[in-house]
C-alpha cells in the first residue's frame, strides 16, 4: 500500500526500517506531589499496530499519554518517538511530531460545522475551504467514516463528534493517535463503527494507542496489550496469547469473580412507586422526557439504560425533586410527590436517596471532611441552633470501617479522596438513612473493578432488604447481569421496559437507537 | 537502536510548576510568614529607592503607631485602636457574605445606613438615658445595615442581580443620602454642611479614656466563629457556598439562607456604623472613610478566619496610623503608606501560589552539560 509506505519512510530523510517504534517509552516517571502517577513506566508501539492500555481508573494511564501530547512533562525517563530521543513540551510539539490526541471530553465548538472544526487553527483555514472539504473527504472515504461535513456540532450525537474529533487529528496528518477511552460514550453498534475504522487506519500503517479497561474491547481490537497497575507497567502481552481471565489478574493484582451477583429476591406485591406520563423540560426549555410511565417494585433493579443525555439525569432529579415537571404523575404510596420539594418529600416521611452523578458537586460537598459531609443529610434533625458533630462523627467511622474507605482520616477533605472512595462516602451515607427507594446515577463511573464490585453488593443488599433501587448505567453488560429489568431511555422516551435475561447487547443498542419495541414482541419480566 | 541526538522539538524545561501536596500546616505558615519577611524587605527598598532611610521609616511606623508622647503615652495605641475596630468588625461581617460566595461589596454602604440609623435616635431622642440611649443606637444602626444588605440579596433571590455590581452602587446611594441628610434636615448651622456634635449620652463609654469599641471586636469575632462553625446556619452557609446544587439536594432553602446571611453580613457592618457615630460625636459624610473597601482585603488575607481577621486589621491598622506618623517626622508621603499596603498584598496574594504549588528547577540540563 502507498500510504504505509510513506508512513514508514517518514520525513527528515531517515529511512525507518521495520522495528523502529513508533513510540517507545523508556522509564517515564511522573509525581504529583508525593503521588506517583507513573513509576518506571515503558511501552512502545509500532506502526500499523494497535496498542491497548490496560489498567484501572487511577493506575496512570491517561498522565502517561498525557506526557505524549505535551500536556506534562515527565520527571525523568525518555520518550522516543521514531526512533529519536525527544522532548514534547507543549501540545505543539506533540502535533508536529504527528501525534493525535483523541480525549475523553471533546473539544469542539458547537456552532460550528464538522469541516470548521476541523480545519479550524490549520493555515488552511482563512483560505479554500472547497480544498479542505474535498480532503476531509478523501479521509472519509479512505478510512470508512461517515460523516457530513456542513453538519453542525450541535445537532450531532456523540458517535458523530467523535469522528470529528478523528478527523481533525487526521486532517493535520497525524500517524499516531492516542485515544482515551474512546467507548465509553458509544452504543454497541457505534463502538463497532470505531473498531471498523480503527481497523483500517492499522492497515493504513498507523500507530493507535487505545486507552480503555473494557476487556471485551481489548480482546476485539488490539495487537498487543500493556497492562498498567498503580501506575507501573505490569506486563505487556500478545492479545492473542491472553484472554480476559489473565487481563484482569494483571490489571488487579489478583484473580477476580467476574461475575456480577443477580440475587433472586421476592419482590413487592405491589409496585413501590409509580411514575406515569412524566414530562419534564431541562433548561434549555427543550423536552428532556417525554410521556415516560414505569413502575418500580421493591426489592429490584430496574436498570435505565440510555445513550448519554437521553433524559437520564432529568429522570432522577424529578424524581429527588431538584427539577420541576411539566405534566405527569409521580406516585409513591398513593401520595403524588411531583413538585415537592426536597425538603417536602422528607417531610412526608419518604425515604429516597439519590447518588447523583455529579458525586463531588451536588452530592458532597467536596471541601468538607467525611464527617461534615454526613450532616448533609441529618444536621436538620437535631434539635435547636447548634449543630451536634458527635453522631455524624462516628457515622463516618462507621462507614470507613465497613467500607473499607481508604482516607487518612475522617477529617481528610473528600476531595482528596479518590474517585471509588468518594463514592462509598456518598453510598454509604444514603444507605445508612434506611431508604425505601434508592436512585443511583453511574454509581461505578470511574471506579475501578473492586470498588465497582463493592458497590455492586451494596445495591444488591439494598435489594434483599426490599428497597425499590433504580440503576442509570452506561456499560450495558453491567446492567443486563445486575439488573431485573431495563428500561431503555432515547431522546427522552422509553423505547421499552425488557427481561435482559431474554435479550441481548445488540437489541438494547438498537432500542437506544430509538427504536421501539414492539408491544407484542415485549419481553416485560411478569 | 542509536544513541542519537535529541530532536529539536523543544528543550527542557528549566522550571516546572508542580502541585503541592501536604498534611501539616507548618509549611504554608512558614511560606506566608516569608512573604511577610519579603514584603518588608521590598518596602524598605521602596523607601530607600526614594531617598530615605528604610530602618528610620520603619521604626518611625512602629513608633507612630504604638508610641505616644511622653505626656500621654496611650495616645497612639488610642487612634490606632480606633482604626483597627471599624475595619476589623467590618472585615468580620464581610466574611460571613464571603463564606457562602455572596460578594458584599456593600460594606461602606451598610457602615453609612447604619450610622444614619444610630444618628436618627441621638438627634430626636435626646432625652433618653445614656445606657439605653447606647442600646437602641446599636440595634439601630444593625438594622439600618441590615437593611441595606436585604435589597440586594433579595433582588438576587428573586432576579438573580449580579451582587456585587449591585452592592457596589448601593454604596454610593449610601453616600449620597448622608450628603442630603447633613446638608437638609438634620442641618444644624445655616450654610454649614454638618449636624454638629451630638448629645454627650450618646458618646461611648471609655475605659482608660479609650472608648469601648473594641469590646464589639471580641464580641463579633466569638459570634461569628461560632455562627460559621457551630450552628446549623453557618453549616448552610459553608454548603451554598461551596455548591448551590449540593444544598438543594440537600433540601437546603437556598433563598432563606442567603437573605438570613446577608442580614447578618449587614447588621455586623451597620454596627460599625453606630460605633464610628458614637465615638466620632457626628455623622459626616466620611463615615465610612473607605473601610467598608480595605475590609475586602482584609476578610481576604485572612482567609475567612475570623481568628486571623484581627490580626491582619492590627498590621493594616498599625501600618495606617503610622505612616501618618512617618509623614510627619520624615517628611516622605503618607501615600507611601498606601505604597507599602500595595507590596505587603502583592506578596502576601503571590505567596498563595507558592502555598499551592512549588516550582521544580531542571537540574538534568546542567548534568547534561
Amino acid at each position: 500500500m502507498a500510504r504505509h509506505h510513506r508512513a514508514i519512510s517518514l520525513e527528515r530523510g531517515k529511512v525507518l526500517t521495520n522495528t523502529t517504534y513508533a513510540i517507545e517509552l523508556k522509564n517515564i516517571c511522573k509525581n504529583f506531589g508525593s503521588v506517583a502517577a507513573n513509576k518506571n513506566v515503558s511501552l512502545n508501539v509500532k506502526y500499523g499496530e494497535i496498542l491497548a492500555l490496560l489498567g484501572e481508573n487511577g493506575s496512570g494511564k491517561t498522565t502517561l499519554m498525557n506526557m505524549l501530547s505535551g500536556i506534562y512533562h515527565p520527571d525523568s525517563g525518555e520518550i522516543w518517538i521514531d526512533g529519536k530521543h525527544t522532548v514534547i513540551n507543549s501540545p505543539k510539539d506533540s502535533f508536529k511530531l504527528k501525534i493525535g490526541m483523541i480525549h475523553q471530553h471533546f473539544k469542539l465548538v458547537d456552532v460550528f460545522t464538522a469541516a470548521e472544526n476541523i480545519i479550524m487553527g490549520t493555515e488552511g483555514f482563512v483560505g479554500s475551504s472547497k480544498k479542505a472539504a474535498e480532503k476531509i473527504k478523501e479521509i472519509a472515504d479512505g478510512f470508512g467514516f461517515s460523516i457530513d461535513p456542513n453538519k453542525k456540532v450541535y445537532d450531532m450525537s456523540v458517535g458523530e463528534k467523535q469522528t470529528v474529533e478523528i478527523i481533525k487529528v487526521l486532517y493535520r496528518g497525524a500517524r499516531i493517535l492516542i485515544l482515551d477511552e474512546p467507548t465509553a460514550v458509544l452504543t454497541p453498534q457505534e463502538t463497532e463503527k470505531l473498531f471498523k475504522v480503527l481497523d483500517n487506519m492499522r492497515k493504513d500503517g498507523c500507530a493507535i494507542i487505545i486507552i480503555t479497561h473494557k476487556l471485551n474491547e481489548v480482546m476485539a481490537i488490539s495487537d498487543r496489550v500493556t497492562v498498567l497497575r498503580k501506575g507501573e507497567t505490569v506486563a505487556t502481552v500478545d492479545t492473542k496469547t491472553t484472554d480476559i481471565r489473565k487481563l484482569t489478574e494483571l490489571m488487579v493484582g489478583r484473580p477476580v469473580e467476574l461475575k456480577i451477583d443477580r440475587p433472586e429476591t421476592e419482590r413487592s406485591a405491589e409496585p413501590m412507586f409509580f411514575v406515569k406520563d412524566l414530562c419534564v423540560r431541562n433548561e434549555e426549555d427543550v423536552f428532556a422526557l417525554k410521556n415516560v410511565s414505569f413502575e418500580l417494585y421493591g426489592g429490584e433493579i430496574l436498570g435505565v439504560a440510555g445513550v448519554a443525555g437521553s433524559g437520564q439525569r432529568e429522570l432522577c432529579e424529578t424524581i429527588a425533586g431538584l427539577m420541576q415537571a411539566e405534566s405527569g404523575e409521580i406516585t409513591y404510596k398513593g401520595e403524588n410527590i411531583l413538585h415537592k420539594s426536597p425538603a417536602e418529600i422528607i417531610d412526608l416521611g419518604i425515604s429516597m436517596s439519590f447518588i447523583p452523578e455529579d458525586r463531588l458537586g451536588m452530592g458532597l460537598v467536596a471541601s468538607m471532611d467525611i464527617a461534615d459531609n454526613m450532616l448533609l443529610k441529618s444536621y436538620k434533625k437535631s434539635k435547636g441552633l447548634v449543630i451536634n458533630r458527635k453522631p455524624s462523627r462516628e457515622l463516618a467511622e462507621k462507614l470507613v470501617k465497613r467500607l473499607e474507605i481508604v482516607t487518612p482520616s475522617i477529617k481528610t477533605p473528600v476531595s482528596r479522596l479518590s474517585g471509588g472512595n468518594v463514592q462509598k462516602v456518598l453510598i454509604g451515607r444514603e444507605i445508612e438513612s434506611n431508604p425505601n427507594i434508592l436512585i443511583t446515577a453511574y454509581p461505578v463511573r470511574g471506579l475501578d473493578i473492586n470498588s465497582s464490585f463493592t458497590i455492586y453488593n451494596l445495591l444488591n443488599e439494598q435489594k434483599a432488604k426490599g428497597v425499590a433501587v433504580l440503576y442509570i448505567g452506561e456499560d450495558l453488560d453491567v446492567i443486563l447481569e445486575l439488573c431485573d429489568r431495563v428500561m431503555v431511555l432515547c431522546h427522552g422516551e422509553v423505547m421499552g421496559i425488557v427481561d435482559p435475561r431474554k435479550v441481548t447487547k445488540e437489541d438494547i443498542g438498537l432500542m437506544m437507537l430509538g427504536n421501539k419495541l414492539e408491544k407484542e414482541g415485549g419481553a416485560e419480566n411478569e | 537502536m542509536s544513541n542519537g541526538s535529541k530532536v529539536s522539538t523543544g528543550r527542557e524545561p528549566l522550571i516546572r510548576i508542580v502541585k503541592r501536596e501536604y498534611n501539616n500546616k507548618l509549611i504554608p505558615g512558614l511560606i506566608r510568614a516569608g512573604a511577610l519577611i519579603l514584603s518588608i524587605i521590598a518596602g524598605g527598598l521602596f523607601i530607600w529607592a526614594m531617598g530615605f532611610n528604610p530602618f528610620e521609616a520603619y521604626k518611625s511606623i512602629i513608633r507612630g503607631a504604638l508610641v505616644g508622647s511622653a505626656r500621654d503615652p496611650m495616645s497612639s495605641i488610642r487612634s490606632t485602636i480606633d482604626i483597627f475596630v471599624p475595619l476589623c468588625v467590618t472585615a468580620l461581617g464581610l466574611s460571613c457574605a464571603f463564606k457562602m460566595k455572596f460578594w458584599n461589596i456593600g460594606g461602606e454602604g451598610q457602615i453609612i445606613m447604619g450610622g444614619v440609623f444610630a444618628t436618627f435616635f441621638a438627634l430626636n431622642y435626646p432625652q433618653i438615658p445614656r445606657p439605653l440611649m447606647l442600646l437602641i443606637m446599636l440595634i439601630a444602626g444593625a438594622v439600618g445595615g441590615a437593611l441595606m444588605a436585604l435589597i440586594p440579596a433579595l433582588f438576587k433571590v428573586k432576579f438573580g442581580t449580579n451582587e456585587t455590581l449591585f452592592t457596589l452602587m448601593l454604596n454610593y446611594i449610601a453616600i449620597y443620602i448622608v450628603k442630603y441628610l447633613i446638608a437638609g434636615p438634620w442641618q444644624r448651622t445655616p450654610g454649614f454642611a454638618s449636624i454638629g456634635k451630638l448629645d454627650k449620652n450618646t458618646y461611648l463609654y471609655e475605659i482608660n479614656r479609650q472608648n469601648i469599641g473594641w469590646i464589639a471586636v471580641i464580641i463579633v469575632v466569638l459570634f461569628v466563629y461560632f455562627y460559621l462553625y457551630k450552628t446549623k446556619s453557618g453549616y448552610e452557609v459553608s454548603v451554598v457556598g461551596e455548591s448551590q446544587a449540593t444544598a438543594r439536594y440537600a433540601g437546603m432553602n437556598i433563598r432563606k439562607i442567603i437573605i438570613k446571611t446577608m442580614l447578618i453580613s449587614g447588621a455586623i457592618c451597620g454596627i460599625v456604623g453606630m460605633i464610628k457615630v458614637s465615638s466620632n460625636h457626628t455623622l459626616t459624610e466620611g463615615i465610612g472613610g473607605g473601610v467598608g473597601f480595605a475590609a475586602i482585603t482584609v476578610a481576604w488575607l485572612s482567609q475567612l478566619n475570623p481568628f486571623i481577621i484581627p490580626i491582619v486589621s492590627a498590621i493594616i491598622s498599625i501600618l495606617q496610623k503610622g505612616s501618618t506618623v512617618m509623614q510627619m517626622n520624615m517628611g516622605i508621603s503618607s501615600y507611601a503608606a498606601d505604597v507599602l499596603q500595595g507590596i505587603i498584598l502583592f506578596c502576601f496574594l503571590g505567596s498563595e501560589f507558592f502555598v499551592r504549588y512549588s516550582l521544580v528547577f531542571n537540574l538534568r540540563i546542567k548534568e547534561a552539560k
